[in-house]
């Protein structure tokens, strides 16, 4: 029989960890039927992780979307039908005319694997990211220095993942946190995660003290690399300078902890610890709309 | 004698006709193997790196290629240094730049970069002293550490250990005791 998990109105950063918390109490290859009937909202960061879900699951996991038709549909203009029918078994509504290319997806919901795609990914992105961070007051030499975050993004999956994972960019009204627009970043894979990426180069060295979160702060505040190299671990240092530069928030999650590099306009708390597991890394890109005067 | 490597042909023949982005270690791996190919035994050459046909370089990349010839190439490394090779940077904008400043500050190196007008500057990881020398250089031509000492208000054994060390550095050259700037012959 399967277990339902329900997912909220909300599938979101904060969203996603409810799922986490029922999934939590569940064997891996227990049948279960995720529920997103009722959601009315999904972020870049949602949905990826929604289908890094899927992908973590040993027993395939049936998928019930979005009743309301205005949400399936924008969810399915994100490209997360066309990814999630070879994850789940699809179950309920599944909306027609899975096309994306809406002007607020700024990249449809797209796999990473190999070196190719990461630069498929920044040919896509360029063509369209003048137009968006001029429309959020983002100087527009931002831009390539959006799509070189985003190139480090995806390469992080490829170097420490050792699998596959996926990439979202999107334009959205950020009204309940911040008032403004927001141009987000998702990227998450279902990998071997920071702390078994970097297990052999630091995990003796920091002995009990060992664990998810250690990993995160190693990797994202102090930039190390499970590579020897000292050139390795700057793709993660370039993404922390860009979203300061940028007033943005920089939110990874792997394992049971959750790291965030948190500008003033937020309230989050730098570092949280026992979450519920979930295989992987997730990274979450938040650049808000600059005010003008 | 100087040679002309053309990034966007190189990127173009080794990893994919449709790419013009330097992004990601593996493109950046390949492309730098290929540099050393096109280099083969070189030695005493002034080498141009031109960027004009490359779109985003980004931090990975701008390491596998950059940071990692210019160790290749350097002469304060022991090992298997290679011949003397000069290389010359030219076609870089504002973006490449932060990439490249950002990875050769963290390795401690340096590159000579090519003005729009020809005229060379340096990037990356250089003290006061060092730049002030090597711009002596670089206005008087070939010159001497005694030469270089006096126009620099330096005292002579200083100026020779700096001219030497940038020398080292592959950021001038040398002929007998004359030092002179990494140019692109007109």
């Amino acid at each position: 029989m399967n277990t339902v998990i329900n997912v909220p109105s909300s599938l979101d950063d904060q969203g996603i960890e409810k799922v986490l918390e029922q999934l939590a109490t569940v064997p891996a290859d227990a049948p279960v039927l995720i529920d997103a009937r009722h959601a009315r909202w999904g972020t870049p960061y949602g949905l990826t992780a929604m289908l890094t879900i899927g992908q973590a699951r040993a027993t395939k996991a049936s998928f019930s979307g979005p009743e309301s038709e205005d949400v399936a549909s924008y969810w399915a203009r994100t490209g997360f039908y066309r990814h999630a029918e070879g994850i789940f078994t699809l179950a309920g509504h599944v909306p027609k005319g899975r096309t994306a290319g809406e002007s607020e997806v700024l990249l449809e919901i797209t796999p990473v694997a190999h070196s190719e795609d990461v630069h498929n990914v920044v040919a896509r992105i360029q063509h369209k990211a003048q137009t968006i961070l001029q429309n959020l007051h983002i100087d527009s030499k931002a831009t390539m220095g959006f799509a070189m975050t985003l190139s480090e993004a995806c390469q992080n999956i490829i170097e420490h993942a050792g699998t596959g994972g996926w990439v979202a960019v999107q334009v959205y009204e950020w009204r309940k946190r911040l008032g403004r627009r927001v141009v987000v970043i998702a990227v998450c894979d279902a990998g071997q995660g920071f702390r078994r990426s970097l297990e052999t180069t630091q995990g003796r060295r920091l002995g009990d003290r060992w664990d998810d979160g250690a990993a995160l702060e190693e990797a994202v505040l102090r930039g190390v690399s499970r590579f020897t190299d000292k050139g390795r671990g700057q793709g993660l240092a370039g993404i922390r300078r860009y979203v300061g530069r940028w007033d943005g928030k920089l939110t990874v999650r792997s394992g049971t902890a959750r790291l965030s590099i948190i500008p003033t306009w937020d309230d989050d708390v730098p570092l949280t610890k026992s979450l519920p597991a979930f295989p992987g890394a997730q990274m979450q890109i938040v650049i808000p709309e600059r005010l003008t005067r | 004698m100087t040679r002309h490597i053309d990034l966007g042909s190189v990127l173009r023949g080794t990893v994919s006709e449709q790419f013009t982005n330097l992004v990601t270690r593996p493109t950046g791996h390949a492309v730098r193997g290929a540099i050393e190919a096109l280099l083969g035994d070189a030695t005493d050459a002034v080498t141009v790196i031109d960027f004009t046909h490359v779109g985003l370089l980004d931090y990975s990349c701008a390491d596998e290629i950059i940071a990692k010839l210019l160790q290749r190439y350097d002469a304060r490394e022991p090992a298997d240094a290679p011949g003397a090779v000069y290389f010359v940077f030219r076609g870089l904008n504002e973006l490449h730049i932060e990439s490249i400043e950002w990875v050769l500050n963290h390795h401690g190196l340096a590159l000579v970069a090519e003005e729009e007008d020809g005229e060379p500057h340096l990037i990356g990881a250089v003290d006061e002293e060092a730049r002030t020398v090597w711009s002596v250089v670089g206005k008087i031509g070939a010159c001497s550490a005694l030469v270089v000492a006096e126009q620099a208000g330096l005292e002579p054994g200083r100026a020779e250990r700096t001219l030497v060390d940038l020398w080292r550095r592959r950021l001038l050259r040398r002929e007998n005791d004359q030092f002179l700037a990494a140019r692109v012959a007109s």
